[in-house]
């Protein structure tokens, strides 16, 4: 139903408008109870996938847009790819249950004014500034060609200075994951094993 | 006024659009199913061949009733639900794994335009020019929507190793994410040169892009079109997708017992298993799309075999995957894992990489 509502996006009737606003508001409002139910639970896994079902969600408000492309990169990249590697290091890291805590006394009394006045400031804007412009839904254009005009066009620098950012985070994560001396004792007074050594110095030669 | 949509040169009511789309639906679930069961019986049947032996013979003529007794038997089968496992999930994770598995084909095209007015089979009713295409929908991103389902079916292993609370279902389940998620980067990367070939993310046209023949012989598919290097390099990730044999680490019966799915049962346990041919199915279908010409081929004779003639094509290319599907399985030793990943990131990725920048100069040449 969704595909098809996408897919006849260019045959604008009255019905179809209907149909497709009554699916966005379905897929906002899954989209809240998962973002809910992520705070809520008290198990990672459990979290993790609420997070899973926000971005399926967000996809969905992204295809009824007319953003295809964006919503089905959010589903490879995010929903399909990040969050099953925030997974696996649950699993690994074997992470039980949290305990119910109280909660502070500073986030009760900064946290709970500053969203409901952040949540009134947003609702302000969106109904005094109505010159911002009406979009009708699915009428954005987001085929794949015109974001890459976007990207390698209009938006050349940032896309290119943010390849670099992950670079160097990924230049990070390997600098901080191979240490040679952690290998080389991992427990003070235990005699390290000769595959270790052997190990050990293979991470000196790369660096 | 009613909604009409004024699509393909027709006009068509919302009711009458939804009605073909659940027919669409209901016969390819069908067709889907069934590939699925014989598969089941193919793999037994070419293994039982490959080793001198016979395979199911005694369950209908060539064992071909086999699939069915086999669906009998898991569903009479007793469920055992350990008492150690983590229920919501231990029960979410086989019907994730199908769902996702199922739902990847709703936007494989299996064959052109089918004017069904033009098909008179004795007094059929007249059904003017209306007609469709065999295919349940058509998105202009249909390469990246199978793409986005598969990726989130990995899902599936992963929970049902975790939730099982058992070290060899565990280990199953983080070997399968690790895997999948590594073999999915030069499986999406050996995708883009005949994206760059066909211009479109639509199945439909980049299967388009390739009709034709070079000399009247050789077919214009990718395959024989500069993509042969992104072909190998799509069926070996394919085949570390679908985590079968050399890359069935997460079920490595000689290490793990059954890996990710060690603690199910019963029909649990047939749904791993469905999920594990539907998603072979699916990706061999893909496979024929983007490399082999989809439901191009010699075409003939009158209306209705020129209908039927493409489908044939297209399911013969399909079976051909299937068929070679197994034949690796039953030539080839499982990898150890260092070796799995070595050769994903350091032969797969650079070769991948490698094909697109050749493709895009070429291209960029000819341009």
């Amino acid at each position: 139903m969704l595909l098809w509502v996408a897919e006849n996006r260019e045959l604008r009737t009255e019905n179809l408008q209907m149909l497709a606003l009554i699916l966005f508001l379905f897929f906002g409002a899954i989209c809240v109870a998962g973002a809910v139910n992520l705070l809520v639970q008290s198990h990672p896994i459990n979290s993790a996938l609420s997070l899973i079902v926000v971005m399926a969600s967000l996809a969905a408000e992204y295809l009824l847009l007319g953003a295809e492309f964006v919503a089905a990169v959010q589903v490879i990249v995010y929903a399909g790819a990040i969050m099953v590697l925030f997974l696996i290091t649950i699993m690994l890291l074997n992470a039980g249950k949290e305990e119910r805590s109280k909660g502070s006394r500073v986030a009760t009394l900064l946290g709970v004014p500053g969203v409901v006045i952040g949540g009134v400031l947003v609702a302000w804007t969106l109904i005094h500034r109505s010159d911002m412009g009406n979009v009708p839904i699915g009428a954005l254009p987001g085929d794949p060609k015109a974001i890459a005009r976007l990207l390698f066009h209009q938006f050349l620098l940032p896309f290119e200075v943010t390849s670099v950012l992950i670079l160097i985070a990924i230049m990070g994560a390997v600098v901080l994951a191979s240490r040679p001396e952690a290998i080389a004792r991992p427990h003070p007074g235990v005699p390290v094993s000769e595959p270790e050594r052997e190990l050990a110095a293979a991470g000196k030669d790369h660096r | 006024m009613p909604a009409s949509t004024q699509k393909y040169g027709i006009t068509l009511s919302i009711t009458t659009f939804i009605i073909i789309s659940i027919i669409k639906s209901a016969a390819i679930i069908g067709i889907l199913l069934t590939a699925v069961a014989y598969s089941v019986w193919l793999e037994r049947k070419v293994s039982a061949h490959i080793q001198n032996r016979w395979g199911p013979t005694r369950v209908g003529p060539f064992g071909l009733l086999q699939p069915m007794a086999d669906g009998v038997k898991f569903i009479f089968k007793e469920d055992l639900t350990q008492p150690h496992v983590y229920k919501p999930l231990y029960i979410a994770a086989p019907i994730i794994a199908v769902v996702f598995a199922i739902t990847s084909i709703s936007v494989i095209p299996f064959g052109n335009w089918v004017n069904v007015g033009a098909i008179q089979i004795g007094h059929s009713p007249d059904f003017g020019s209306w007609g469709t295409y065999l295919q349940i929908t058509d998105l202009n991103i249909g390469l990246l929507v199978v793409l986005g389902i598969t990726s989130m079916g990995v899902y599936g292993v992963a929970l049902a190793g975790w939730s099982s609370n058992s070290k060899y279902a565990l280990l199953g389940g983080l070997r399968a994410s690790a895997q999948m998620i590594s073999y999915e980067v030069s499986l999406g990367l050996s995708l883009v040169g005949v994206l760059i070939m066909a211009g479109s993310l639509s199945l439909r046209d980049i299967v388009d892009a390739q009709a034709g023949t070079f000399w009247h012989i050789i077919p214009r598919w990718n395959v024989f079109h500069g993509q042969t290097l992104a072909f190998f390099i799509y069926l070996i990730s394919a085949y570390a997708e679908t985590n079968r044999t050399p890359f069935d680490l997460p079920e490595a019966e000689s290490e793990l017992v059954a890996g990710y799915h060690t603690e199910y049962s019963a029909m649990k346990f047939a749904m791993f298993f469905m999920a594990e041919y539907a998603n072979m199915v699916t990706v061999s279908c893909l496979a024929t799309l983007l490399f082999l010409g989809g439901w191009h081929g010699p075409i003939f004779g009158p209306y209705i075999l020129q209908v039927v003639l493409p489908v044939i094509w297209f399911c013969l290319k399909v079976f051909f995957f299937m068929f070679v599907y197994v034949w690796v399985r039953w030539t080839l030793p499982r990898f150890r894992y260092d070796q799995l990943m070595a050769f994903g990131w350091k032969v797969l990725l650079p070769f991948a990489l490698a094909n697109i920048v050749y493709t895009a100069l070429v291209v960029a040449w000819r341009a």
